[in-house]
């Protein structure tokens, strides 16, 4: 087998290209010492198999930043059999020097110019034999995106490998790249042969789009108005598929499972049904969220406009540590944090993606956003009942700008933020398609054992020790409801509510499905019965826990697969849970103090 | 002629990059983006309240903060002077 890396600066379309040469069927990849994912497939390409590796867009080999010093020691420990380098031909005036730091390298590699399309409507021209020449690896121009030239491509790619026997591993990487004075006078002279970069730059669609979408003035309200439109997009189609595939699940349950499994003892019954199953189906539920979110991102980020959205938002967010982009996921929180926590990956800082993750799960989801009407409608007046909701989602931005600005020196971003904007490019429908089934194969990859396994604890919490009602004073879940009383009771959530929370730790949507069964009561009776064991304060201090407190367990999984730090994941949860109570705290002691 | 960093490079006009002085991690980033010295950069635009700039290198464009731009010196040929 044969090791091939793929290798090229951000926003060059090397995903793209690694896509289509292998047939979008990558995996996540596994070496050891290296903290990112990576892709990787096996392709066969002429009479050699091949496993390639995309490695992550990197500026400089040289670099500080955590992709660099990945691919650094990526190539330091895994020999090759080929670099297949790609660089964005309109920008090699700068590029050229990652083409230039391999070859110092010694390894053997291939050059593709993606882009090529693009070239000439910039005025830039390249002989590319002469750069070939100087390079000494062969050059070739492409289109990632239409495959424009790719047959050519992928015969060099095929031959060059078939001639290369031994793998090479990059030796003393350091010792090669101290020779930059050498380094910069051979980029000169080849620019200088072998590439015509015209005098004057051309005013080109996306300077005149520029224009207005980052106008001082229109330009936050276009950008506001963009967000709305993929929230409405994402939630408006997602939620509803959600509802029909949650009731699928439910039909599948009480038609076939229930009946198939009726002879078994009631034990195993419950943990296959309400545990597995019940398991199963939260996870499933979150495919269409995926797939549309990361259907729109493939959009707003291809497209170059979410660099714009760092832009128009910098000005805020680099107060609170954080960027542009970090409010778009946010924002997109407010449907669901699971996509939105997978969706920080495209910042490539881990201090600004770690206070990212660590800020959207205070984003009001439309799980909890059910759980409020619910508590509402029980609790308030129709004209009481929108301003407490409103309240809420005060309450969501403040926990969120809170945290931000808490730890902003402790997930420190590092890296500067000298972000590209590159000239505004449509994706196509292939490139969309792909990016939501390789994000839901990554989501599937280990959440649904996590989900699954967070489920059955929880249903033995509430179903054990065999013999008592479900979820009843009796069962662990009602054991540690009494036991935590001493903390909760000053919050004003009685020992019920608090086997309610341990319901909401799986996911909101199964808050008030718990209350049922805690009270045996379901819909207006539930609420009656509801409304008659507590007051105002204590179902409001119950809803500001629900919004503070951890989400759900997708969005704990998230979190781990993200970070890929148990520690990260506990503080975050940890953190959440001490806000919630503070919060509740101050709020039912402040409100029993004015008596209201 | 006088020299001036990218923070004051006024929207719509061009200036060559003199020296960049700021930390190595920085300074990589800057040289793999286009910024060399000799190399020209134009303004585009300038965000407001403090926000960052956007600029153009050949045919990349980028944005910057106003304090990482304050790192990168320019000389600078305003249109009334004689060169």
């Amino acid at each position: 087998m044969k090791q091939i890396a793929v290798l090229g600066m951000p926003n060059t379309g090397k995903s793209t290209f690694f896509n289509r040469l292998t047939g979008a069927d990558a995996s996540i990849g596994n070496w050891p010492g290296i903290t990112v994912d990576l892709m990787m497939a096996k392709v066969k390409l002429g009479s050699s198999e091949a496993e390639i590796v995309d490695l992550p867009g990197i500026y400089d080999l040289r670099g500080f930043s955590e992709d660099e010093a990945v691919v650094r020691k990526f190539l330091e420990h895994t020999p090759l059999h080929l670099v297949l380098i790609i660089l964005n031909a309109t920008q090699l005036d700068r590029q050229l020097s990652l083409a230039l730091q391999i070859k110092r390298l010694n390894l053997p590699a291939v050059l593709l110019l993606n882009m090529a399309d693009e070239a000439p409507q910039f005025g830039v021209e390249i002989d590319r034999d002469k750069m070939s020449d100087r390079l000494k690896m062969p050059v070739v121009p492409i289109s990632a995106k239409y495959g424009k030239n790719y047959d050519t491509a992928y015969q060099t790619i095929s031959d060059t490998l078939d001639r290369q026997e031994q793998a090479v591993s990059a030796q003393s990487l350091d010792q090669c790249m101290k020779c930059d004075n050498q380094m910069a006078s051979e980029m000169g002279s080849l620019m200088q042969d072998a590439i015509k970069l015209p005098k004057t730059f051309k005013d080109n669609l996306t300077t005149r789009l520029d224009r207005v979408l980052l106008h001082p003035v229109f330009g936050l309200p276009i950008f506001f108005g963009a967000m709305f439109l993929m929230f409405q997009l994402v939630y408006a189609i997602g939620t509803p598929i959600q509802d029909i595939m949650g009731q699928g699940a439910d039909w599948f349950q009480g038609a076939v499972l229930e009946p198939t499994l009726a002879g078994l003892p009631e034990m195993l019954r419950g943990l296959l049904v309400d545990g597995l199953y019940s398991g199963l189906s939260v996870v499933l539920s979150f495919i269409p969220v995926i797939i549309l979110f990361f259907f729109a991102m493939a959009i707003v980020e291809d497209s170059g406009y979410l660099s714009r959205s760092a832009f128009l938002m910098d000005a805020f967010m680099a107060r609170l540590g954080l960027d542009g982009r970090s409010f778009v996921m946010s924002l997109m929180g407010f449907g669901c944090n699971v996509p939105a926590i997978m969706g920080t990956r495209v910042m490539r800082s881990p201090g600004l993606r770690l206070l990212t993750m660590l800020v959207i799960p205070f984003s009001l989801c439309s799980a909890r956003l059910n759980v409020f009407i619910f508590m509402t409608a029980a609790l308030f007046s129709a004209t009481v009942a929108p301003i407490v909701l409103f309240s809420l989602y005060i309450f969501s931005f403040v926990a969120a700008i809170l945290t931000a600005a808490l730890f902003k020196s402790k997930y420190k971003n590092d890296d500067p933020l000298i972000l590209e904007l590159p000239p505004y490019r449509f994706p196509t429908l292939k490139q969309m398609l792909l990016r939501s089934w390789s994000e839901l194969k990554h989501f599937w990859r280990w959440s649904y054992k996590f989900i699954i396994f967070g489920v059955v604890a929880i249903w033995v919490l509430n179903n054990f020790p065999p013999g008592v009602p479900p979820a009843s004073p009796e069962t662990f879940s009602g054991i540690i409801g009494q036991w935590l009383q001493p903390i909760l009771g000053p919050i004003g959530i009685n020992p019920q509510l608090a086997v309610a929370l341990i319901f909401g730790f799986i996911a909101k949507e199964i808050v008030i499905g718990g209350l049922a069964v805690i009270y045996g009561q379901s819909d207006n009776a539930l609420m009656g019965a509801i409304a008659a064991q507590i007051d105002w304060a204590q179902a409001y201090s119950f809803m500001l826990f629900t919004l503070l407190y951890t989400p759900c367990l997708s969005t704990v999984a998230v979190l781990k697969s993200e970070s890929k730090s148990w520690k990260f994941t506990a503080f975050s949860i940890v953190w959440s849970l001490v806000l919630a109570w503070g919060a509740s705290f101050v709020f039912y002691q402040g409100s029993k103090a004015l008596s209201f | 002629m006088s020299t001036i960093h990218l923070g004051l490079l006024e929207p719509g006009k061009t200036a060559t990059i003199l020296a960049i002085k700021t930390r190595e991690g920085l300074n990589q980033r800057l040289q793999a983006l286009g910024f060399r010295a000799g190399r020209e950069v134009k303004m585009i635009r300038r965000g407001w309240f403090s926000g960052p700039l956007h600029v153009r290198i050949g045919t990349t464009e980028v944005m910057v903060r106003r304090t990482e731009a304050e790192n990168i010196y320019l000389s600078y040929v305003d249109k009334g002077e004689s060169t």
